[in-house]
């Protein structure tokens, strides 16, 4: 079964320390239920391949009967900075493997609450590919809100855990884009993972606009 | 006596027993006393068809007595018997000691002296194991406290017919000795301290081999997988012990029913009880008739009075004596109505202790024969006497309250019953065990039964298909059967049989194919699952992705196939014998299938796709 997964799990304990201080583990954690039919998601995806530093995990793949195991998942997050939910913005949101990851994973006393520092320190950062173009998303488009409202949900769940939540990477009107078009929004998000997983860009530059951080926030490195 | 002599006999009882037992049941009469009615007509007195043969026929059949107090022994657990220890020996001592002591006092009007009383006392103080046993067991009522009680009482009487044997010689004025079968142990010439020795050694021997040495033999010959070695080998410690309790002179009932208490917690316990059955019902059918071809009609005629007072006496103050007893014991008034009336008739051991005392010159005259006409009248009128207390007294007591007596069958109190334990059913007692559900499992494999309980299981050894075994396994309080037999027609069976009997339980069945699955769900079985089904399903999940199918996306198509099958599999049921509607059936699903999957490759409009708006105007 783990042999027909598209990605081995790497064991992360035994993975050397970065050792310019200002790079970046990155995980992307990607979630899209239909793969064949997805066409910047994959685009995006496959835009990372061969980054040093970057650990791609295909969620429905990894869990297609949504049995996520929250231990495993944890000490995953443990070995990276940069955590990237990408996906296709389903109904203003994620998908629902998204969801189901937050719940189970980010467990009390672990990522939040009492105890709860483990992810205190680290990145969160949103990749999402949009149905509607740019122009809907504002206050008196057809959206009505503007993407940075939507995600106030991962925001905020960044700035419970202790988190630094970067400025969210979007494809807009994804179906309608031309194939160069895709191919350069794809160049343009590889070129930013890169630069983090580089340490060439400093992502507290990078934060989401008006995100404060949190009190006593520190830069912590991946184990 | 040629063989034919010998299959003409076999033929006359059996026919006595096929014909009278339905005829009595018929009656409600039980189907003792027709067996006695049975014996008395093809008996000398009546129709003469069997003769003097009857004697060493009844003693042949005494067997089956022995047999049933083997597995009177197996239903009774030895903590079960420990806690019976007061009734035995209090209830029981007081009774054969009471009895004796009041009817040996009236007998004195008839008697030659207090000798001869004390023995009649003693002799008719017993009373019959045979009839009561199979009665309250075929009323039901023998494992209810009553029922614990009159056991007890047995039990003791039956113990107590050994020391009667060494007593009664000294109470001989003339020391005459008579010499009966019963004494003539082989070790009488020893000193008493070394016969004590044997006995003790013979006692020590069939309990510490039943605990020990059983066990293990009974797995051998189980793992033969043969039937008969395993009901031959059933017999053959039956048979040994009752030689082994001849030869120290000890009471061969009490020896089987001894080892009958060690193995009751054996793991082999149910299938003794199946196997042993029959010869217990056989030989003990025998032994009724022939103790109703014993009856004396003659007797009768040449002094009616004389016998029919006696009988009166003999069972008015046995009653009265029994009823005195068991207020002193605290039994309440149904059940001490039952109690007096169940006891209430002379012993089989009776007959033997009449010769005995005759040759002992203790019994003189015509009483031999008039105690051996009194005992049989009683036997005779046992059954009628237990239906006068039923159907008479019984009700009078009515206030509800006894009517409880039934519920006292203890159950395991398990949750779910799991029949078969091979390769599917234990993965699900896994699962079940691991959620902290209390299972219980019947099967049929014996090495399969002792691994799992290596393992720790709880497993028992025994046939599923078996009501009374259901019952013990707490079919009646359980919330779930697991039929996972690997035996189509036997799962079949099982699932008739739970639903007549368990209408309660919910039936989850494992079946082996289409055809067996349209049995059940035609029997009325709503969760069926083929036994190969699932995994099936998982392979192909498996093989899509080797093929390169996004795992979300195989694990949506097994899900979806899986749900569409199943809809087949239940429409079908209904037309199961109907080929070309099968046919039409099937092509009509298969198109459906292509249906549902060739629109979920279509494009975007399938859910997930349709939560992703678009730009376009017909969307959200």
């Amino acid at each position: 079964m783990d042999a027909l997964q598209p990605e081995a799990t790497p064991d992360f304990t035994r993975m050397a320390k970065p050792t310019i201080v200002n790079r970046m583990r990155v995980l992307i954690l990607a979630a899209h239920p239909r793969t064949v039919q997805s066409i910047a998601q994959r685009a995006m995806s496959r835009a990372l391949e061969g980054i040093a530093g970057v650990t791609l995990r295909d969620l429905y793949a990894l869990y297609p009967d949504f049995n996520i195991h929250a231990e495993t998942e944890q000490e995953i997050l443990l070995a990276h900075d940069l955590i990237v939910l990408q996906h296709p913005f389903y109904w203003y949101s994620a998908p629902a493997i998204i969801k189901e990851w937050l719940d189970i994973v980010l467990e009390a006393g672990w990522a939040y609450g009492a105890g709860g520092t483990m992810l205190a320190g680290k990145y969160l950062m949103t990749a999402i590919s949009t149905g509607g173009r740019a122009d809907f998303y504002h206050a008196k488009g057809r959206n009505r809100f503007t993407i940075e409202d939507l995600l106030a949900p991962f925001n905020q769940t960044a700035h419970l855990c202790g988190m630094a939540y970067l400025a969210p990477f979007v494809v807009y009107a994804a179906r309608k884009q031309s194939a160069g078009d895709l191919a350069t929004a794809a160049e343009s998000y590889r070129q930013l993972i890169e630069g983090f997983a580089r340490g060439k860009i400093d992502p507290t530059e990078h934060l989401a606009a008006g995100y404060h951080l949190p009190d006593g926030f520190k830069r912590r490195h991946a184990l | 006596m040629s063989l034919n002599d010998f299959l003409l006999g076999s033929l006359l009882y059996l026919a006595a027993a096929v014909i009278s037992a339905p005829i009595a049941k018929r009656l409600g009469l039980g189907s003792v006393l027709g067996f006695l009615a049975a014996g008395a007509i093809i008996g000398p007195s009546v129709l003469g068809l069997v003769g003097n043969e009857g004697e060493a026929v009844k003693h042949f059949a005494e067997f089956g007595v022995i047999v049933m107090l083997f597995l009177v022994g197996l239903e009774l657990e030895p903590s079960k018997l420990w806690q019976l220890r007061q009734k035995i020996f209090g209830l029981g001592l007081l009774q054969v000691a009471g009895t004796a002591l009041v009817v040996g006092a009236a007998s004195l009007v008839i008697s030659s002296g207090w000798r001869e009383s004390l023995a009649i006392g003693l002799i008719l103080a017993l009373s019959s194991t045979a009839i009561v046993l199979q009665t309250m067991e075929e009323k039901g009522t023998l494992k209810t406290p009553v029922g614990q009680s009159v056991f007890s009482v047995l039990l003791f009487q039956d113990i107590s017919v050994i020391p009667m044997l060494a007593l009664l010689p000294l109470l001989a004025v003339a020391s005459a000795h008579g010499g009966d079968d019963h004494s003539a142990s082989l070790i009488a010439g020893y000193p008493v301290w070394a016969q004590a020795l044997f006995t003790i050694g013979a006692v020590g021997l069939v309990l510490v081999a039943g605990r020990y040495l059983m066990r293990p033999l009974f797995r051998i010959v189980a793992d033969t997988g043969t039937r008969e070695i395993f009901v031959a080998f059933a017999l053959l410690i039956v048979v040994g012990i009752t030689l082994l309790m001849g030869l120290v002179g000890l009471s061969a009932a009490l020896g089987t029913f001894l080892a009958g208490v060690v193995l009751a917690d054996s793991e082999y316990r149910h299938e003794l009880e199946m196997d042993l059955q029959p010869f217990k019902g056989l030989l003990l059918a025998i032994f009724f008739i022939a103790v109703g071809a014993g009856i004396d009609f003659s007797l009768i005629a040449s002094g009616p009075m004389l016998l029919g007072l006696s009988l009166t006496a003999f069972i008015l103050l046995k009653l009265a004596t029994h009823f005195g007893l068991a207020r002193l014991f605290g039994l309440n008034g149904p059940d001490t109505s039952r109690f007096s009336f169940a006891l209430a008739q002379g012993s089989e051991f009776g007959f033997v202790l009449i010769t005995f005392c005759a040759g002992l010159g203790l019994l003189t005259g015509d009483m031999p024969g008039l105690l051996t006409a009194v005992i049989a009248l009683s036997m005779a009128a046992a059954p009628l006497l237990m239906m006068l207390d039923e159907k008479v007294l019984q009700p009078r007591f009515a206030d509800g309250d006894f009517l409880r007596d039934h519920d006292a069958v203890s159950h395991s109190g398990a949750d779910v019953i799991i029949a078969g334990h091979g390769r599917f059913g234990m993965t699900i007692g896994r699962v079940l065990n691991a959620q902290g559900k209390r299972t219980v499992v019947l099967d049929l494999d014996s090495s399969q039964v002792d691994t799992l309980r290596r393992f720790g299981f709880k497993v028992f050894y025994g046939d599923a298909l078996r009501l009374d075994l259901l019952e013990a396994a707490g079919a009646k309080e359980a919330t779930v059967m697991v039929i996972a037999i690997d035996d189509r027609e036997k799962a079949t069976e099982l699932v008739k049989i739970a639903r007549h009997n368990f209408p309660h339980l919910k039936l989850l069945v494992r079946v082996f194919d289409r055809s067996h699955a349209y049995d059940l769900i035609r029997e009325g079985v709503d969760n069926v699952y083929r036994e190969v089904f699932g995994s099936s399903m998982d392979l192909a999940k498996d093989a899509l992705m080797a093929l390169g199918v996004h795992p979300y996306e195989a694990q949506r198509t097994i899900t979806r196939f899986r749900a569409l099958d199943e809809k087949l599999l239940r429409t079908s049921a209904a037309h199961a014998n109907d080929e070309s509607k099968l046919i039409d059936l099937a092509k009509q699903s298969r198109a459906e299938i292509a249906r549902v999957f060739a629109a979920d490759k279509g494009g975007g409009q399938t859910p997930p796709d349709v939560a992703w708006h678009d730009d376009d105007k017909s969307t959200p």
